[in-house]
This record gives structure tokens, C-alpha cells and sequence, in this order.
């Protein structure tokens, strides 16, 4: 692909809301995982959760859209000069030409879980629950392109945990076809008890701090997120970083355990490698998608290591953040462009003992050095799999 | 012809009283009116046996009408990419798991929230056909049919591989039925290609138009009143076009509320 500007991007997650908050957490190898506080989970597990997600107010000319997901959307736009970035482009190539593709796993969905415990006598959801504007799976970026007036082609990506990496690829065709300029993408997918109660019943859901890479680690961490990024033809101002290149396939395997050898991850690093144009050698860091379940785990470093060196340095963030599901391609391409800003790769957190299993250099403390392209892998239930090539801005 | 353009080599259909694609043309070409009768879904032969034991009403719904436009355009499915889109998605277990939630000490089957996701039926049809090329699930809500068409579309005029493109919506069960009506399971998929092939039924070209466009309708009252209330079924009026053999010239399908799709055909 031609590479594409990526103007602004921003990302709220349990270590802060906006890029400044992330990069001192990352800096100072902080997570922001805490013992679950979430409604009346009753099961030891730890989680990122987002402060003040509950006291967001939703813009009133949009209010139908109300729900803890898009507040948490809302939330996140708040930082970074993100809203004005996207007037900005909204007024550069008009409203018609921005689009806005986003992704989420569970969308509006706790705002229906709450509304079944509240049912009345005939079984029927309390009155003035509305479906569309909140659980529909399209719920958050019809909020996010109505709250924004952006008018261009919209939808939401909805495959699991590659949700919102892929819709990178979705901006990039729809630019690369004519048919837009410019495209807000990004992911946000909110605490919820489907996915609580749902991964501890597949025994995914780690009772301790998740622990990407360790011998011992034993299932997941769930975090909330949103964030978002300005894809643009051209930049009217030097930009963030680029996107480079996309990749995507499906492993045709299983619903919810990866392929054991990886070679649906292996074929979409190679395809997002060769819609970039580069070697695996031109890679400085790669952000794993390292959700710390024990059979994810063995399977991307199987598949990243059959594309990459061994020593080529890499590391989970979802120790830091947690696992944000649908949300995670967009926030780990967001810390993949503080990375090659700020010349940090950072840590994987919380390994005791690191699998000696595992062949690939992971970083058990940050490394402070040029980052000039990273690879970020986002992998998820259906066999969906995605992978991002991203370039520093130079 | 402007716009994205694009073959169609295949056609699946499955909807009331449309049993599929090759039973439907004569009530698409206005020969006979559309007997409304409940759709039947078929076994989704293809799964293995634990994933069809598994498989709710919205996979079957869905690899039904892919199974068709595949076998019509007698094309590979073990490389073909695919978009599936749909406004409702896994709505029937979305709907036991909040009923097991709203429980006081929820006991969740992990079949149930596994299969849960939106991109189930997509998981489903790249496990069924052993395929690893790559696949995305959308959705924009009543829109949801023509967010899967650009997609797709887009997909196979800049990459030049063929693309399985599947919309389908299964009603929800009550009490979320009631706050989103969908009168029954509908459900189409179109096999794209770059290029004109011995198969090939039609060329399409593809453009984003405004609302100031009007949509185009359905002479018949009943495949109407589907068109209406199902958002998958914004493709009728397509479909109607590629029975009578191309004509009209250009169709006009809803998407969002400011844009709709203009749909060129020859």
C-alpha cells in the first residue's frame, strides 16, 4: 500500500486517558491493572478499568447513544486535540469524504445485561430501553461520526480481538479506492459481565495480574479502552507516524483456540509485511498481541518466530492495560506510535520467569533506543487475525 | 459506468418464501408474486459434526446463502476471502447469556459465549472450508448491507482476488425482539470478482451517492414490505436486477441516513 498519514491518534486506557499519562506509565513500567472493582463480579481476577467512565455525559444532541460504551467513547476523544484534529480534516476534505470505521467485541452489551436483571413482570425490558442507538454492534461509530459530524462511510468491525486493528485496513482501501479522504478508526469495547463470566468459563481469565510470557502465567487480564486515530491522503502538518502496511487472514482452525503453529498469524505478519514493502529485518519492535494464556502465548511466539529472528525485541502491553478486546489493535497502534516517538520499547510487566519455552527476545524492561517501524499483532476468537506495519514520522 | 467496478459470479439467497436463489427468479422477475412462508433453514452440512450440533439459527442462515453463490459460481472456498456483515449478529445468544446474568450466581456456558461474537458465522464458514485467506464482520445497523458491499467491493477492485460477500439477520428472541423487530431470517451472499469470467452474471459498478438519490423499490408489495423491515433485504432491488439480467440500467440501495449506494449494471 501507499503509506498513509496517521495525523492523530489518542488512546484512553486503565494507565490514563490521552498519550502523556501512557507514556509516564510506560516510562515507570506501571500497570494499571487492579483487583476487579466492577459491579458485583464475585470472582478474584484483576482488571483495567477506566476512571470516570460512569460520570461521562453524553453530548444532549446525541443522548439516545448512552451507554457506558460510548461514554467511554466520548471520554476518549476528550484528549490529545483529537476532536479538533478531526474538524480540522472534517473542513479540509468535507464531511462526505471522512469516514469513520471502528471496532468493538461487545459494544453497548452491559447496558442490555443490566436491562434483563430489570424486567418486569411480563418478562418485557424496562421502558425507554432502545437497542439500536446502544447495543447494536454499529452503536459506536454511529455516536462517534454523529458526534463528530462526519458524514462519510461508516461501520463497525466486529471479529473479536482484531477488531480494531483491521479497521486500519478499512480506511486505507476506502482511500486507496477514491472514495474518501480521510478516516477517523480506532476501537472501543467497555467493561462488561459477558466477558467476565464468559472468559472465566473457558478457565481464560487469570485469578492474579495477567502475565504475558511467564512459565506460569494462566489466562488474561480484561481491560476497557477507546482509542482512535486520523488516517489522511496527505498530512497539512508533519504527522504522528504512518501506516504502512496491513495484514489480514483467518486461521480456519478453531472458534477460540489459535491455530497450534500460528499459520494464520504467520500469514497476516507476512501479508502486512508485504503490503509495506519490508523484511522482517526492517522491523525494530514487535507489540504481541500476548493476551497470557498459556496456548496464545506458545502459538504467536511459534508463528512470530518463524517469521522474524529470535532476536528481534518484543513485548505485551496488555500487562500494563490489560486484554481491552476489541479495542486492543487501537490502542496497541497508539502506544506503537509512542514508541517510535519517544524511542521507548516498553516492558513486558509482571513475568516472574520468563517461559523458557518462548524463543522470542522478549523485554522484561524497557529499552530506550531508535524505533523506527513496529509490527503490532492482534489476534482473536473465529481465528481472526490481524497485524499492522507502522513508521515513525521521521 | 464511474464508480468501483466488480463481476458478480455467484448468488445465494434464503429468506420467506425465497427457499434460494435459483427458486426465487421468478418472483424477482415479477412471473410469479412472493408467497410469504417462514424461512427454513438447512443443516449446515459443510461444519463438522460438534460445530453443527453447535451452530445456532444466524450460522446457519449464513453459510446456507454462502454455500449457494459458491457452488453457483463454482469457485474455490478454500481461498476465497470473505465479508460477512450483518445488523443483528449472534442476537439468540446474546440474549442467553443476559438472561444467565441476570441470575443471581451466573453459571455461563463457554460454547455459548465462544459462539457469541459477531464473527461467528464467518469463524464457522473459514473452519467448514478450511479456509485461511482473510475475513472481516461488520456491521452498521439498518446500513449493514451496503457497509458490506464497499467493503467487499473495495476488497476485489484494488486486490484483484474474488470475495465471498455474505448479509444475513436472524430475529432476536423476546424481550429484545420487541425493541428490534425483524419479521424473520433473511439472508443473501454475492461471489465478486475483478474481472468477467464464463461464470459471470453481471457488472456492477459501485458509488457512494446522497440522500437526495432515492432508493430504489420492490413492484412486488410483499418482497416491498421485506426490503423495508429487514436490513439485508436493501439488496432486493439489486437482486431483482441481476434476475431480470442486468435491466434496470442502475439501482439505488439505501445505506445511512445521508448516503446511499448507486449501483450500476450491465
Amino acid at each position: 500500500m501507499k503509506r498513509l498519514a496517521i495525523t492523530s491518534a489518542t488512546l484512553t486506557t486503565a494507565l490514563g486517558g490521552g498519550n502523556a499519562p501512557t507514556l509516564a506509565a510506560l516510562q515507570a513500567e506501571r500497570t494499571g491493572l487492579a483487583a476487579v472493582r466492577f459491579m458485583d463480579f464475585p470472582l478474584p481476577t484483576f482488571t483495567g478499568e477506566v476512571d470516570g467512565v460512569d460520570a461521562v455525559q453524553i453530548p444532549s444532541h446525541v443522548s439516545e447513544f448512552d451507554c457506558r460504551n460510548n461514554r467511554l467513547a466520548w471520554l476518549g476523544l476528550q484528549h490529545d486535540g483529537f476532536i479538533q484534529a478531526a474538524a480540522a480534516a472534517r473542513t479540509r476534505w468535507g464531511a462526505r469524504r471522512v469516514g469513520v470505521f471502528l471496532g468493538t467485541s461487545t459494544s453497548g452489551l452491559l447496558h442490555t445485561e443490566l436491562a434483563y436483571r430489570h424486567r418486569d413482570a411480563d418478562g418485557a425490558l424496562p421502558a425507554g430501553f432502545q437497542y439500536g442507538p446502544t447495543q447494536n454492534t454499529f452503536s459506536v461509530a454511529d455516536f462517534v461520526a454523529r458526534a463528530l459530524q462526519l458524514d462519510g462511510p461508516a461501520w463497525v468491525v466486529s471479529t473479536a480481538c482484531s477488531s480494531s486493528a483491521k479497521v486500519f485496513g478499512n480506511a486505507a482501501r476506502l482511500i486507496e479506492a477514491g472514495l474518501i479522504d480521510a478516516a477517523v478508526v480506532g476501537g472501543v469495547d467497555s467493561m462488561c459481565l459477558t466477558t467476565l463470566y464468559g472468559f472465566n468459563s473457558l478457565e481464560l481469565l487469570s485469578s492474579e495480574i495477567c502475565r504475558p510470557w511467564d512459565a506460569l502465567r494462566n489466562g488474561l487480564s480484561i481491560g476497557e479502552a477507546a482509542a482512535f486515530a486520523l488516517l489522511e491522503r496527505e498530512p497539512s502538518t508533519p504527522p504522528q507516524g504512518w501506516l504502512l502496511g496491513v495484514g489480514e487472514s483467518n486461521d480456519g482452525y478453531h472458534m477460540s483456540t489459535p491455530h497450534p503453529e500460528g499459520l494464520g498469524a504467520i500469514a497476516a505478519m507476512r501479508a502486512a509485511l508485504a503490503d509495506a514493502g519490508l523484511e522482517p529485518g526492517d522491523i525494530d519492535y514487535i507489540n504481541l498481541h500476548g493476551t497470557a494464556t498459556p496456548s496464545n502465548d506458545a502459538a504467536e511466539d511459534a508463528a512470530v518466530g518463524s517469521v522474524f529472528c529470535a532476536a528481534t525485541p518484543c513485548s505485551s502491553t496488555k500487562g500494563a492495560t490489560g486484554h481491552t478486546l476489541g479495542a486492543a489493535g487501537g490502542v496497541e497502534a497508539a502506544i506503537a506510535l509512542l514508541a517510535m516517538r519517544h524511542g521507548l520499547m516498553p516492558a513486558g510487566l509482571n513475568v516472574s520467569a520468563r517461559d523458557p519455552a518462548l524463543r522470542m527476545h522478549y523485554l522484561l524492561e524497557n529499552r530506550l533506543a531508535p524505533v523506527r517501524r513496529v509490527l503490532s499483532n492482534s489476534f482473536g476468537f473465529g481465528g481472526s487475525n490481524a497485524s499492522l506495519v507502522l513508521g515513525a514520522a521521521e | 459506468m464511474s464508480g468501483l467496478k466488480v463481476w458478480v459470479q455467484g448468488v445465494g439467497l434464503l429468506g420467506p418464501g425465497l427457499a434460494s436463489w435459483a427458486n426465487s427468479l421468478d418472483v424477482l422477475r415479477g412471473v410469479q408474486p412472493l408467497v410469504a412462508s417462514p424461512t427454513v433453514l438447512p443443516a449446515p452440512l459443510r461444519l463438522p459434526p460438534a460445530e453443527r450440533r453447535r451452530a445456532g439459527a444466524s450460522v446457519k442462515l449464513a453459510l446456507a446463502v454462502a454455500d449457494e453463490a459458491v457452488a453457483q459460481a463454482q469457485i474455490d472456498p478454500t481461498t476465497l476471502a470473505t465479508v460477512f456483515t450483518s445488523s443483528s449478529g449472534e442476537g439468540a445468544n446474546c440474549h442467553a447469556l443476559c438472561e444467565t446474568l441476570a441470575t443471581p450466581a451466573p453459571m455461563v456456558s463457554p460454547t455459548r459465549f465462544t459462539n457469541s461474537v459477531h464473527n461467528a458465522a464467518a469463524g464457522c464458514w473459514h473452519i467448514a472450508v478450511g479456509s485461511r485467506a482473510s475475513s472481516t464482520s461488520l456491521c452498521a445497523f439498518d446500513g449493514s448491507f451496503g457497509a458490506g458491499l464497499i467493503e467487499a467491493t473495495t476488497s476485489v477492485a484494488l486486490g484483484g482476488a474474488p470475495m465471498l460477500l455474505v448479509a444475513s439477520e436472524s430475529p432476536y428472541p423476546e424481550p429484545l425482539g420487541r425493541t428490534r423487530p425483524l419479521p424473520d431470517h433473511f439472508g443473501l451472499a454475492l461471489v465478486l470478482t475483478s474481472t468477467e469470467t464464463t461464470q459471470s452474471i453481471a457488472a456492477l459498478s459501485i458509488e457512494l451517492v446522497g440522500a437526495d438519490q432515492a432508493a430504489s423499490t420492490c413492484d412486488d408489495a410483499t418482497l416491498e414490505a421485506l426490503r423495508r423491515a429487514v436490513p439485508s433485504a436493501a439488496a432486493l432491488p439489486l437482486l431483482v436486477a441481476l434476475a431480470r439480467g442486468g435491466a434496470p440500467g442502475a439501482v439505488v440501495l439505501d445505506y445511512l441516513d445521508t448516503t446511499r449506494l448507486r449501483i450500476g449494471l450491465r
